[in-house]
């Protein structure tokens, strides 16, 4: 397909993909009583338990802990959720896939879109836990979608990859829930980066997720902006792995229908 | 020179039925080691070529396992030619499996607005042809039930309804007129004798002879993926009777 097919396929399609969005979060929180309310109060329960656990059983001494940790939770889990989703949503959509023509693009994006757009709730849980704790609200925290968007991006490549993979081999899906274990722990979302070992921290600084998390807790928590390393390190991952996503799936997705 | 609304071309269809069952690495590199990942090969479509011209209408005929569906699905962009090409102009209305895009956990309300995204019709057209779309497909009173309580008659008669909205300039037709009632089939019946009016190119599969005789001139006869006769409707019949006798 060339770059102009692309565009316009793009402007046909844009009516699905929004339907496609609206279906998920329809379907998310059908037939429960608290509906939308989950994206707030989940965030806001977990940091709960993980507070007490983290502060009280192993006495992290993070300044501002509950925010601190929240802030790392929210991200962790929109690019856990937007990416698993993403994995399975070629597959659970293989049936339409067969009858109809639609770019396959569509499913894995629409599912990361949704997800973020179901964190976007969660960000008021952030809002709360900044007032219940009266922490200072500094003006760089207006430059927080900076790196949402950077986290968006490396999720739809990622979940790019994932779902295309996982049409051939189903055994993506169960390696992937090992990988998002490890890669979670890798990531300082209840810990701060000082308290690791000189080898390890250098296996951290390679995450991209991290970086992510960090320069959104430098603008939120601390008031600073990030260095310029960080700001290159941010950009270049997420265009690479948003790269690579889209260079995969179009490889992979012509055969698509023989394995559905 | 003469632009054809579908153009197919030497087309095959292979499929590889070992490599249909390989789902996991393991089962994968033990095939690559043995050799046998391209071990079984099957063709649903063998070097098929034909044209339809704009307004025209064409039945695909022939026994079932033939080719008819496979052929229909790579005209409809679905499939792609494992060799040879399949050429279309124009906007296409699938109508393969009538409901394909519906969710049915959500209501109809919800599906129809989802369904008609599905082929690219954005949110004010949709709005614009809600009415239309519901009393055609007569289910005034069940819009607002998800749709896994509907009767698979329900099913069909809205993905018909919202299939045919826009007069699009091929439509692919796949025995789904045996769904619904009689009266129903008299109402998709007639919609589609308005839209060949119209100028619509048909693509049809049926094993109703007469039906097909009625709505089409031409027709493609398959077996085993190969394209036997093509021609005249009752040409093209009176060989496949011949030959199935």
């Amino acid at each position: 397909m060339n770059g102009l097919g692309t565009v316009k396929n793009l402007k046909t399609y844009m009516p699905l993909l929004r339907e496609l969005i609206v279906r998920d979060l329809k379907v998310k929180y059908r037939r429960s009583v608290l509906g939308y309310l989950w994206s707030l109060l989940n965030p806001l329960l977990m940091m709960a338990i993980l507070t007490m656990v983290f502060s009280q059983v192993f006495r992290f001494d993070i300044p501002n802990y509950p925010l601190y940790l929240i802030c790392g939770q929210t991200l962790w889990s929109f690019f856990n959720e937007s990416t698993n989703q993403a994995m399975y949503s070629v597959l659970y959509n293989g049936s339409l896939l067969k009858k109809v023509y639609i770019p396959k693009y569509i499913f894995p994006v629409s599912r990361v879109l949704s997800s973020f757009v179901t964190m976007s709730f969660s960000l008021l849980a952030i809002v709360i836990v900044l007032i219940l704790t009266r922490t200072p609200v500094y003006w760089t925290a207006i430059l927080f979608p900076i790196p949402l968007v950077f986290l968006l991006l490396f999720s739809i490549g990622v979940g790019m990859v994932l779902s295309a993979l996982s049409v051939y081999f189903r055994d993506v899906v169960h390696l992937y829930s090992v990988i998002t274990l490890a890669w979670m722990y890798l990531t300082p979302i209840f810990y701060s980066l000082e308290i690791v070992p000189a080898n390890v921290r250098v296996l951290i600084q390679c995450n991209p997720i991290y970086h992510y998390i960090t320069f959104f807790r430098q603008l939120i928590l601390y008031g600073q902006l990030p260095a310029a390393g960080t700001w290159l390190f941010c950009l270049l991952s997420s265009m690479v792995m948003l790269a690579a996503g889209i260079a995969v799936f179009r490889k992979l997705q012509r055969n698509f229908i023989l394995y559905l | 020179m003469m632009q054809h609304t579908i153009e197919v071309n030497h087309a095959d269809m292979r499929f590889n039925l070992a490599e249909e069952k390989t789902d996991t690495i393991k089962e994968y590199f033990v095939k690559l080691l043995k050799g046998k990942l391209h071990f079984s090969e099957f063709y649903a479509v063998r070097d098929v070529s034909f044209t339809v011209q704009r307004g025209e209408s064409v039945a695909l005929i022939g026994r079932n396992g033939s080719g008819k569906s496979t052929l229909l699905k790579m005209i409809a962009g679905v499939l792609y030619p494992s060799r040879g090409t399949v050429t279309v102009r124009g906007s296409i209305a699938p109508l393969i499996e009538l409901g394909a895009g519906f969710d049915m956990e959500l209501t109809a309300r919800e599906n129809i607005y989802l369904n008609g995204a599905v082929l690219g019709h954005d949110r004010d057209f949709m709005n614009a042809h809600f009415q239309e779309v519901v009393e055609f497909a007569e289910l005034q009173e069940f819009l607002d039930v998800p749709m896994k309580n509907y009767s698979s008659g329900m099913v069909a008669r809205l993905g018909f309804a919202i299939a045919t909205i826009v007069r699009a300039d091929i439509l692919l037709v796949d025995e789904i007129l045996a769904v619904g009632d009689y009266k129903f089939q008299q109402k998709c019946h007639e919609r589609m004798s308005r839209l060949l009016a119209d100028g619509t190119t048909l693509l049809f599969v049926s094993h109703n002879e007469d039906q097909v005789k009625e709505l089409c001139g031409k027709a493609v006869w398959l077996d085993h993926g190969r394209m036997m006769a093509t021609g005249d409707v009752n040409e093209v019949y009176e060989a496949y009777h011949r030959a199935v006798d």
